[in-house]
């Protein structure tokens, strides 16, 4: 993997998680969560399954609402105001495990669906962007297929590509490589390296280690619905300090 | 590679050329073998088929084209009651197509059906142009012209044929075409509204859908024709076709909703959730996201129910309305046609009509579903 330049993450706060609790009816599933990720930083969340961590990055774009606490993102507060909730969607994109592209929309509509209808841009200077991410991604020869046409790893590409079309400030990831074959995963990670490269805002959840070693500014570890530890990647992997983090690096990076 | 006797390494380096299928792979008689006389237990039921097909074609044959009737009046059938009594048909067209229609009038219901056909050539000829502008404007703006032409608008000169003179198969068009036109939309706007966050709106969905789903159609139409009226005011009353088609166009709507249902629950949580996390609202992720997906899946079941709703039209026979099966069954009430072939003659006509009609939507139904299902089915 290529070497990143170490981010240049300003002092300015993109995202502001304090206090945050959810429960999914009586279930505890966020624990007094404290996040705070500047603009520019690039951080990578792990931990066992069933931990929260898509729930976590979930709430930062209210696909779920939590209860307690509060989140801003860009300065704006999330709350029931659907406004709000709008304004944040806009500037927050989104990659999903299993893509989630639209399957009767060829690559082309899917990426230019979004800023047609949100950003209410000409259908000239939508698909004008969206060849260009298109080509940053890689696949501009792909355009006019239908999204069951693609490999997996194209699909996840193209699913990046219509995010950066709506010009997020803020990028989510939830395992976007953990639905692909071996070969494919690099293709999709080399992408988000380029990004990280250029200074995108991002959160990633991912059990990809040399993905966090070269990208990441910090490295969150949740268990049970709870940051456990919170350190930069160096510190992370050589010298965790909870038991539960040692043994949950002991078993990933034992394969 | 040179042969070795001590590696177990197998390797086939040169190149198979392709050849042609043995015969015995392909042509007529394979496909006899495998489709027809594939195992005795197909070959048993192809030698019942046309057992079957042998006992009933040839008598149906007999009856309706060679011992027919074609020419002449009815003593011309009363003269060969054995075979079917075209002329009965023939003599009465203008009535089964128009009803009790003004006679000078009747251009104005060639001219709405030409119109008609030629909106649904235009939307069914893939290459048309502005097909977007003529689907909607087929949906939204043709019925209501159409039934202003219909009616007659005295100001434009045009005289006014009061709904009870219309009738035969224009009349039962005019009602499926409605039902349809307003249950596609009304059921899609039920069945969001059924998977709605709001209590309220759900509940009001549910009942509505509940309620037209459990009275039998029939109950409907007496409810309209007689109950409705009793909770009007004195002196107001709406026409006994409006009330018909509401009645018709309600009913269908529910099964609609369902149908609709059924589609919008097998589009996956990631759909809605992709569509939200671009910043789509509720509205725009149904309509560009969700819906073209779901619908896309049930227009088997879409077709189905306009296939219902089509023949039940005929139903509205027991509340006056004479529809295309309707003037039949009045014109066999005629002394002068009272002969054994000709009851037969009309029946096989209608049904004949009905299944050309039903048929045809089924057959667009499988061409749609061609095509959209082209490049991005895995
Ligand atoms: N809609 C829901 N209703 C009830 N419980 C839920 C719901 N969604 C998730 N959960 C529970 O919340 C917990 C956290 O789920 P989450 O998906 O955030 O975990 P995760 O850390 O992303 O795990 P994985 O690595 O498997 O993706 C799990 O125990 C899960 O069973
Ligand atoms: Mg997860």
């Amino acid at each position: 993997m290529n070497t990143v330049t170490p981010s240049a993450a300003s002092d300015e706060v993109a995202i502001a998680i304090s206090g945050m609790n959810k429960w999914y009816g009586q279930f505890h599933v966020l624990r007094d969560i404290n996040l705070s990720v500047r603009r520019g930083e690039r951080i990578v969340v792990c931990g066992p399954s069933g931990s929260g961590k898509s729930t976590m990055i979930r709430c930062i774009n209210r696909l779920e609402e939590h209860q307690e606490g509060s989140i801003r993102v860009n300065g704006i507060e999330l709350n029931n105001d659907l406004k709000n909730i709008d304004a944040i969607r806009r500037d927050v994109g989104m990659c999903f495990q299993h893509f989630n592209l639209f399957p009767h929309l060829t690559v082309l509509e899917n990426c230019t669906l979004a800023p047609l209808w949100v950003r209410r841009i000409s259908r000239q200077e939508a698909e004008a962007t969206a060849m260009k991410y298109l080509e940053r991604v890689k696949i501009p020869e792909q355009a006019n297929k239908y999204p069951g046409q693609l490999s997996g790893g194209q699909q996840q590409r193209v699913a990046i590509a219509r995010s950066l079309c709506m010009n997020p400030k803020i990028m989510l990831f939830d395992e976007p490589t953990s639905a692909l074959d071996p070969e494919m995963i690099k293709e999709v990670l080399d992408v988000m390296v380029e990004l990280a490269d250029e200074g995108m805002t991002m959160i990633c959840v991912t059990h990809e280690m040399g993905f966090a070693r070269t990208v990441a500014d910090r490295v969150i570890f949740m268990d049970a619905g709870q940051i456990i530890e919170e350190n930069d990647p160096e510190s992370f992997f050589n010298n965790p300090q909870s038991e539960r983090t040692q043994l949950f690096l002991s078993q990933i990076l034992e394969h | 590679m040179s042969e070795s006797t001590q590696s177990k390494a197998v390797v086939n380096d040169t190149l198979i050329e392709a050849r042609p299928a043995p015969s015995s792979a392909t042509g007529p008689l394979r496909w006899l073998q495998d489709n027809l006389f594939g195992g005795w237990g197909n070959t048993l039921l192809t030698l019942l088929s046309l057992w079957l097909i042998w006992l009933v074609l040839p008598g149906a044959l007999q009856w309706s084209l060679i011992d027919a009737v074609w020419t002449g009046g009815s003593d011309a059938c009363r003269a060969n009651p054995d075979g079917a009594c075209w002329p009965f048909i023939t003599q009465r067209w203008d009535q089964f197509l128009y009803g009790f229609y003004e006679e000078s009038e009747r251009w104005r219901v060639n001219l709405v059906l030409a119109g008609l056909f030629a909106g649904i050539a235009w939307l069914v000829w893939e290459r048309a142009p502005a097909r977007n502008l003529v689907g909607l404007f087929m949906l939204f703006g043709f019925p209501l012209l159409a039934y202003l032409f219909l009616y007659g608008v005295p100001a434009l000169g045009l005289p006014v044929v009061s709904t009870d003179q219309w009738g035969g198969f224009m009349l039962t068009l005019v009602i499926a075409l409605t039902g349809i036109v307003v249950s596609l939309p009304l059921g899609v706007v039920l069945a969001l509204g059924r998977r709605s966050q709001m209590p309220v709106v759900r509940s009001l969905c549910i009942i509505f859908i509940e309620f037209w789903r459990g009275v039998p159609l029939i109950t409907v139409l007496f409810m309209a024709s007689v109950m409705f009226p009793l909770f009007l005011p004195d002196g107001v009353t709406v026409d006994q076709l409006l009330r018909a088609m509401v009645g018709v166009s309600l009913f269908a709507s529910a099964y609609m909703a369902e149908v609709v249902r059924g589609g919008l629950q097998a589009i996956s949580k990631g759909q809605y959730e992709g569509a939200s996390s671009l910043g789509l609202g509720y509205w725009q992720s149904m309509r560009l996201v969700i819906l073209p997906q779901a619908l896309k899946i049930v227009i088997p079941g879409i077709v189905n129910t306009f296939i219902g709703l089509f023949k039940d039209t005929t139903l509205v026979l027991i509340i006056g309305l004479l529809d295309l099966l309707g003037m039949v069954q009045s014109a066999l009430a005629d002394a002068q046609w009272s002969i054994r072939s000709v009851p037969y003659t009309g029946y096989v006509f209608v049904g004949f009509v009905f299944w050309c009609s039903c048929y045809g939507m089924a057959i667009y139904s499988r061409r749609l579903e061609e095509k959209l299902n082209t490049g991005h089915s895995k």
